[in-house]
Order: C-alpha cells, then sequence, then structure tokens
C-alpha cells in the first residue's frame, strides 16, 4: 500500500474491471414458454412466464400449428416466446378439474377492471352460470355490463379463468373466445341446465324462488336446482320476488 | 463474465444469423450473451441490485420489442453491445425520471461480494478491500464521470462505443473517463495515507 502510486493505478483499472457483479440469468424475467396438453375440450396451447399462466388457446383455433400459436402470442404480449421442456405444474390437474388449485395465473397485462372481472368470473361454481349484468355488480361497476362482455372475450386465459359460465339470462351463451359451440359444449359438460333456462325464459321467468324457504336464485343456482317443482315460483325480476316476500339468495346473489 | 468483449467476430456474426432466421431463438442467444453486461452497468448506474435486474429485464423486452421491428439488413448491421448499452442507460434514465428523483442510495454490502470487516485483518488486506473501496468511491463520482469510467472499465465498451452511447465526442469521454479516475486514484490514496498513519 506504501509502494507508490504507479501499481494503485494499474490496480484501480484491474479492480474497476473486477466491479462486474455475479453472473445473473434474466431469462426467466424476459420469456414465456409455450407447451400443448390435452384439456376437455380438446388440445390446448398454453404459454406461461415465471409469474405463471399467461395464455391460452385451443388447438383448433390456431388449427394445431405452433407457429400460429407463437405469432398471435407475440402479437399480443410482445414478449419473446419458446417452446417449454415440459407443461408448468399443476396445468394438467387445472384443466381437467377446472380448479386451479396451486396453478399461478400472470395477469400482469390486463387492466385492473379486467382483472376484476375475470376475479369475480372464476368465483362462479361450476354447473352454474351468471349474467353479464352480475360481474358488473359484483366488482361495483353495476353500469358496466358492456365492459364486462368485453374483458371476458379478451380473457387470456379461457378455461383457467371460467369466463364461459357468463351467459346472456334467456340461455343465450353469446360469445367466447373460444367459440360459442365450445362455449355450449363446456356448459352442457358442467351439467348446466341451459335447456331449462331457455324454456323459462321463454315463459319471461328469469329468477326461482323456494316457496318453503322464501329465497329467490338464479335457475341455474345449486340452491333452487335441488327445490322439487312444487315449491317453487317462477319471477320475472328480483323486484317481483322481493315484494312477494322472497330473500335474495346469499350463495348465487341474484341482487335487488 | 462470460459475455463477449468484442463486438465483432465469429460468435456475433453467428448471432445476427441466428436473429435473422429465427428472432426468439436468437434473442435468447443474445441475452445470454450480453446479460451481464448489461447488468453490471445498470448496477453500477443504479446503485441497486434489485432495481438493476428490473431494469435489466425491461431493457432486453425494450430491444426484443425494437428488434421485432427491424428488417434483416438493420439487424445484419447490429452492433449489439453499444445497441443494448444505449437501451440499458435510456431505461434507466426513463425510471429516474418517472420517479422524479434518483432512486436512493444503498448499502454497499450490496454492490460487491464483501467480506465482513468485523476483525482488523480483513480491513488490512489491501487487495480484497480495494473492490469494496473502489465500489464506494466510483458511486460518490460526479454521474458524468462515472457512467464514464463504468462504461469503459467495467463495461468495457471502447472509448469510441462509449461516445455512441452517450452521444458526446470522444474527446469529452475521455476527458470523463480521466477525471473520473485521477479522482479515484486521489481519493484511494488518501485514504491509503490516512491508514497508513492509523
Amino acid at each position: 500500500m506504501t509502494s507508490g502510486l504507479g501499481d494503485a493505478t494499474d490496480d484501480v483499472v484491474r479492480a474497476l474491471a473486477g466491479l462486474a457483479p455475479e453472473p445473473i440469468d434474466l431469462m426467466p424475467r424476459i420469456f414465456a414458454w409455450w407447451c400443448r396438453v390435452d384439456a376437455p375440450i380438446g388440445e390446448v396451447f398454453v404459454a406461461f412466464t415465471e409469474r405463471g399462466v399467461c395464455y391460452l388457446r385451443s388447438s383448433e383455433l390456431v388449427l394445431a400449428e405452433p407457429m400460429l400459436f407463437s405469432e398471435s402470442f407475440r402479437a399480443r404480449f410482445r414478449r419473446p416466446v419458446l417452446p417449454a421442456p415440459r407443461p408448468p405444474d399443476g396445468l394438467e390437474s387445472a384443466l381437467r378439474t377446472g380448479e386451479l388449485g396451486e396453478l399461478r395465473l400472470d395477469l400482469r397485462d390486463l387492466t385492473e377492471f379486467e382483472r376484476a372481472v375475470l376475479v369475480a368470473a372464476g368465483r362462479i361454481p361450476v354447473g352454474e352460470v351468471r349474467p353479464y349484468t352480475w360481474i358488473a355488480r359484483e366488482i361495483g361497476r353495476p353500469a358496466a355490463a358492456g365492459g364486462v362482455g368485453t374483458a371476458l372475450v379478451r380473457n387470456p386465459v379461457p378455461l383457467l379463468v371460467p369466463c364461459h359460465r357468463v351467459i346472456h339470462p334467456g340461455g343465450d351463451v353469446g360469445g367466447y373466445v373460444l367459440g360459442r359451440q365450445v362455449k355450449e359444449r363446456l356448459l352442457r359438460a358442467e351439467m348446466v341446465n341451459l335447456d331449462e333456462v331457455r324454456v323459462l325464459a321463454g315463459r319471461r321467468v328469469y329468477y326461482l324462488g323456494c316457496t318453503s324457504t322464501n329465497v329467490v336464485c338464479f335457475p341455474t343456482c345449486q340452491h333452487v336446482r335441488a327445490v322439487t317443482e312444487e315449491y317453487r315460483r317462477g319471477f320475472r325480476t328480483v323486484d317481483e320476488a322481493v315484494a312477494a316476500g322472497y330473500l335474495p339468495c346469499p350463495h348465487c346473489r341474484p341482487g335487488h | 463474465m462470460t459475455a463477449v468483449h468484442e463486438d465483432a467476430g465469429p460468435e456475433v456474426d453467428r448471432l445476427r444469423e441466428l436473429l435473422i432466421a429465427d428472432l426468439d431463438t436468437g434473442f435468447a442467444e443474445l441475452v445470454r450473451l450480453y446479460q451481464d453486461i448489461v447488468y453490471a452497468t445498470l448496477l453500477r448506474a443504479c446503485q441497486h441490485p434489485a432495481d438493476a435486474e428490473d431494469l435489466a429485464a425491461e431493457a432486453f423486452l425494450r430491444a426484443y420489442r425494437a428488434l421485432a421491428d427491424f428488417d434483416r439488413t438493420r439487424i445484419a448491421e447490429l452492433r449489439p453491445r453499444p445497441w443494448l448499452v444505449t437501451i440499458a442507460l435510456n431505461t434507466w434514465r426513463n425510471s429516474v425520471r418517472d420517479r422524479g428523483r434518483r432512486p436512493a442510495q444503498v448499502s454497499l454490502d450490496e454492490l460487491v461480494d464483501q467480506p465482513a470487516q468485523t476483525d482488523d485483518f480483513a480491513a488490512a488486506d489491501n487487495r480484497i478491500d480495494l473492490g469494496a473501496e473502489l465500489a464506494e468511491l466510483v458511486d460518490l463520482l460526479p454521474e458524468k464521470q462515472r457512467i464514464a469510467v463504468v462504461l469503459r472499465h467495467v463495461t468495457e465498451l471502447s472509448v469510441p462505443e462509449v461516445a455512441e452511447v452517450l452521444r458526446v465526442p470522444e474527446g469529452t469521454v475521455r476527458s470523463h473517463i480521466s477525471r473520473g479516475l485521477s479522482r479515484l486514484r486521489s481519493e484511494l490514496a488518501q485514504r491509503r495515507s490516512h491508514e497508513v498513519m492509523l
């Protein structure tokens, strides 16, 4: 340390080069990966990042072409995507059971509103459906039913977020990112009483009350589906039911 | 560091070919080759490891989005190192501007692998001590000198490349570097003589 400034000078430049930190791996922060797996509707392509699954499309939609899937991924996310060595843990079981379980979703590219819509849709139980207005009300934006429809059609992860369980009140299944026919097929596979909903709507009945409990429900609610015909009473609106002394079901929350 | 140190040669030629043939595969190679340099540069610029990592990831995404719009001629002429360092510094400056303030200076322990200075013998080890001390002194340099010294001697860009990245004449770069280095030397010498007196 007292050997003079000459040595110290070289030391400084050499030590500066040595200031480079430990090697770093940024790949997981930058890239997404894609895989193809089987789902109840057939094969699907799925893309995921280190944060979770961010994109799902049916094989049918991309003509079973990995290239078309990754192009549509890039167009939407503007992020590089490479083939995954294997699917993320929990993906196949989430698709099979309809429950996310440990599987994480990466929804960071969505707006707050879109995320709220998807979270609300995720609360609709298997076998039931809700109208678009229900989601709007659940997220505290009762006037935004149109925006709800748009957000659902933009759902990047259909099946994993069950946006297919949001339909029109009369039983018209409405739009779906994977196609209307797939939506109807999914709902029937989940044992939704679509035909009954349509027959009721034909009689202008959109809500069913139980005459023994005085609770009023959506016609697909598990609560009212357990009630036999003789104890049911149909209503056109929740207001009518409430006026008749019925309480909105705390399970399906038909609103009032 | 495993990164390339020359911005020419077969490795860079191969990278350009890869990027033209398949952007995403080529981009994975680009990240592999340059992530250490980009991270090292940002670490000394923003002085915080977690921020540097965020900024580096963001810089690479910006680079990817830019490359997606490049035609093959432009990719064939790409000089990845100064190009990426330019994007990295812009990303850092934007983040500083967006926050409306400089990121807080942080503990130096995070900046370098530094042995715990609990005993006098460690402090007396001139060689080990130099890295930590130097990191501290570099961070205290005025920004222009700091960035010029870092780009030249940590990132190891050539003087013309530093000039290109910073958009200033080479003479200005040389003068920032030389003033920065002499300041580092005199600060170090001062500390050394102080230690000797102790």
